[in-house]
């Protein structure tokens, strides 16, 4: 869309320009009105910036063309450690809102660019700051925070996105919060978001269908990032291949991590595009154990580019194999 | 909200399919579908009224805890996790009892002030015996053999009000004659909220010149300052009071237009009105003298652009200049020092925790520094006075005389880091330093150490256990013109605790 406004614009220019006599105004007021007008009776497109993918992808549901998404995170990405590009902050500026995770997420990057960005509608407060963990009941909150238990967060652990039942609370506080922001639209964003509930929890249903037989089993998975994914489906995520979040492993962790998988018979480990396929490769070869691509992202695995309900379709199918195996 | 008025509707849907459709198996099915959505929602509103339950409950405990035994409670418990959720819902704060732990740490973003101590030190060998002033010129540098302190410094930033966020940075250092000192190093307060992308800092801050001098030591690639900054931007870098205004241009790409305006004295104005603690500096006595006019304020402009060349590659670059009177002359020389610097950056989309990625910055300045004519015959009887106020450098007994005249040097430097595995860095840089011609005092006087040609290359490999430490190795190798060679070692060691730093590009 924002393509299709440069393009008219240049028209514009170009039509000025080509006749180069005294009936500039008038060439003037009617590509105006042809290319122009309709844009500006029609109301404009919110810009929004989404900081992940997966709430990218909600948002996109909840708004569909009445947005225009600038998402900050690629999908194979780690969303904790992020280049804060000078050009986020020109997206930044020129936005009515800014989806983000919350919950320290993007707390390695995300705060210069929005001082820099010197929009006050994206201010901590402003309807236009939409943070998501606001409407999740977030799981691990430390009582104490101390760094040598790693990189832990004061709010609890931020991959909540992708337990369907999170991801229907995050949908209809975004839809809650694009009301405010863009009231016109309002009747619009309920109904989008009725229609992705009710697709979402008829999902939900198959998913948990199709994995109810595997109630109860064990992935290892690299970083503690599946808490609401394992809580969403009665599956143990009780290994991982860091000792501490944030900790790379040692030698000992992993041999370790070799005999408390086979203890706990958890032969099935989840590898996440930007993180240590050849440690989880280590432990495929000592303990026979199944590699399931998984992430947190739509897009960040192969075939799940379309979106978020396309994502845990190919998680849970790939689980449910993984553990027939 | 939104959950209420679509149960409604769902029971109205629902109530409509009952009463109107016929009863069959598809119709069945979606009646399954229905009354699923309808569980999930009142689900959804259980939950909520079980929260605001929670935080009911956990507000009268509080008052309870609050009127019963406030003060025999030695530590005060850990706050359970309903309780942290029901805050966080809450928006509020708990009021602060004495025996509660101060926490200043964000929690859950909800603090006022976020807190960080960033400890450098460093330990090492050197060829050079002048190595304080001599091969390092940072006033973060390594000082002498054995340990140095490069500094303990504190951090407090946070949002004031709606309207201005606040920063400050103390430092605490320990110099080489072993004395303990403090320096207010920044102290700013910035808006937040002007119109038309305009942003107004005002307070104590490092000015906007290049690209190194705006970083705290914690951010740098190496352990020392490079030879151009510290040259021409000063060991503290080029900092004073004042205020600044900057402008984000409305360009499709990033550009940033900003003008400082500060005060033009003191030793953190190196090349402007310093005094010097009283010595002759370019042979000529030095008087800050005060501020006659607008003019005589320290005036920093600065343009950065920055493109993304690809998907993966960022660059970042800017042209700066610091204008200001200097302390030669009667109040009539001037510096003016331009710089041009470039950042580089590479991350594939593949990247864990920031690694792999390569980067590259340069640096380029050029310093004009107009000279004033000064007679070092102070009593005017031509002859050097036995108690050494009148400099007489070339010997023959009679006081010198140097003329007005313009002093131009350079320098640059450019370094490349590669992060080759996750926590791993390795960095090389390469810098070079020098005058444009030898001054009029130097050819009469004998070439001046300060402003002599010299390079120096350093490579470096950098582990970082966590992002919160990292250790540091550096070899130094220094050519000086009149000094020679000199070989230098560091191994630094730098740590923060407090709040997640959160860097720009």
């Amino acid at each position: 869309m924002t393509r299709t406004q440069e393009t008219s614009a240049s028209w514009c220019r170009t039509a000025i320009w080509r006749p180069r006599v005294g009936k500039l105004r008038l060439a003037l007021s009617l590509c105006f009105a042809l290319f122009c007008g309709p844009e500006l009776f029609a109301a404009a497109r919110l810009n929004v910036v989404v900081t992940t993918p997966d709430l990218a992808s909600i948002a996109r549901e909840v708004g569909g063309d009445a947005l225009d998404i600038t998402t900050l995170v690629r999908p194979t990405e780690d969303a904790h450690f992020i280049d804060a590009k000078p050009s986020f902050m020109v997206k930044l500026n020129r936005a009515d809102a800014l989806i983000e995770g919350g919950a320290e997420l993007e707390s390695g990057w995300l705060g210069p660019l929005v001082q820099g960005a010197r929009n006050a509608k994206l201010a901590v407060g402003a309807p236009g700051r939409i943070a998501c963990n606001a409407t999740v009941n977030m799981l691990e909150i430390p009582a104490s925070l101390s760094r040598d238990q790693g990189d832990i967060h004061a709010s609890g652990n931020p991959h909540y996105v992708i337990a369907p039942s999170n991801a229907l609370k995050v949908a209809a506080n975004i839809a809650d919060r694009l009301s405010v922001v863009d009231p016109s639209r309002a009747d619009d964003y309920r109904q989008r978001l009725r229609i992705f509930q009710d697709r979402l929890i008829a999902k939900q249903v198959v998913w948990r269908k199709a994995l109810e037989p595997h109630r109860g089993r064990q992935i290892v998975s690299y970083h503690n990032s599946w808490p609401y994914f394992a809580a969403e489906f009665g599956l143990k995520f009780e290994l991982f291949i860091e000792p501490k979040p944030g900790i790379p492993p040692s030698p000992a962790h992993l041999a370790g991590l070799v005999t408390a998988m086979k203890e706990k018979r958890a032969l099935v480990i989840f590898v996440e595009p930007s993180l240590g396929r050849k440690a989880a490769e280590t432990l495929v070869r000592s303990t026979g154990a199944v590699l399931v691509p998984a992430s947190q992202f739509p897009g960040g695995i192969k075939g799940t580019e379309a979106g978020y309900v396309e994502l845990l379709d190919t998680l849970v199918s790939s689980l449910a194999q993984a553990f027939a195996q | 909200m939104s959950l209420d008025g679509s149960a409604n509707l769902t029971i109205l849907a629902g109530a409509l399919c009952l009463g109107l459709a016929q009863p069959g198996l598809a119709q069945q099915a979606s009646e399954v579908q229905e009354l699923r959505s309808q569980l999930q929602r009142m689900q959804a509103e259980f939950d909520r009224q079980q929260a605001l339950q929670r935080q009911q409950i956990e507000q009268l405990r509080r008052q309870i805890e609050a009127l019963s035994a406030p003060s025999t409670n030695p530590a005060a418990p850990a706050l359970p996790s309903s309780s942290a959720k029901a805050q966080r819902e809450e928006g509020s704060r708990p009021g602060w009892k004495p025996s509660d732990p101060i926490r200043l740490a964000a929690r859950g973003g909800k603090a006022y002030l976020d807190l960080a101590l960033d400890v450098s030190a460093v330990a090492g060998a050197s060829t050079a015996d002048d190595i304080e002033g001599g091969t390092q010129l940072g006033g973060h540098d390594p000082v002498q053999r054995g340990f140095t302190l490069q500094g303990v410094e504190l951090g407090l930033s946070g949002a004031i009000d709606p309207y201005f966020s606040g920063q400050a940075n103390l430092l605490f250092q320990i110099d080489s004659s072993g004395e303990s000192f403090f320096e207010l190093e920044e102290a700013y307060l910035e808006t937040s909220r002007l119109p038309a992308g305009l942003s107004l800092r005002a307070g104590q801050f490092l000015s906007s010149f290049g690209r190194l001098n705006t970083q705290h030591p914690h951010a740098w690639a190496f352990v020392d300052t490079p030879l151009a900054n510290g040259r021409f931007l000063g060991p503290d870098g080029l900092r004073n009071l004042g205020a600044r205004l900057s402008w984000l241009v409305p360009t499709p790409f990033f550009s940033e237009l900003s003008l400082g305006v500060q005060n033009s004295h003191g030793e953190t104005a190196f090349n402007f009105r310093n005094e010097f603690e009283g010595d002759p500096r370019f042979h000529r006595p030095q008087t800050v003298g005060s501020l006659a006019s607008v003019n005589d304020l320290l005036f920093t402009p600065r343009l950065a652009t920055s493109f993304n060349l690809t998907d993966r590659q960022t660059l970042l670059a800017g042209a700066s200049a610091a204008f200001g009177p200097n302390s030669s002359g009667a109040g009539d020389t001037d510096t003016q020092i331009y710089g041009a610097d470039l950042f580089w950056k590479w991350t594939p989309s593949t990247q864990t925790r920031g690694y792999p990625f390569v980067s590259l910055q340069t640096e380029a300045m050029l310093r004009r520094y107009q000279a004033g004519a000064f007679d070092w015959d102070l009593d005017g009887n031509a002859t050097v006075n036995p108690d050494g106020s009148e400099l007489d450098g070339d010997g023959d007994g009679v006081p010198d005389l140097v003329t007005r005249e313009t002093l131009k040097d350079y320098g640059l430097y450019s370094q490349l880091a590669y992060g080759f595995t996750r926590g791993w860095v390795v960095g090389l840089r390469g810098e070079y330093v020098d005058r444009f011609h030898l001054g009029g005092y130097e050819a009469s006087f004998g070439s001046d150490l300060e402003r002599a040609g010299r390079w120096r290359v350093a490579p470096n490999l950098t582990w970082f256990p966590s992002e919160y430490s990292r250790i540091r190795l550096q070899y130094n190798y220094d050519q000086r013109r009149m000094m020679g060679t000199d070989h230098s070692i560091w191994l630094q060691f730098n740590f923060a605790l407090g709040a997640h730093a959160a860097h720009g590009f």
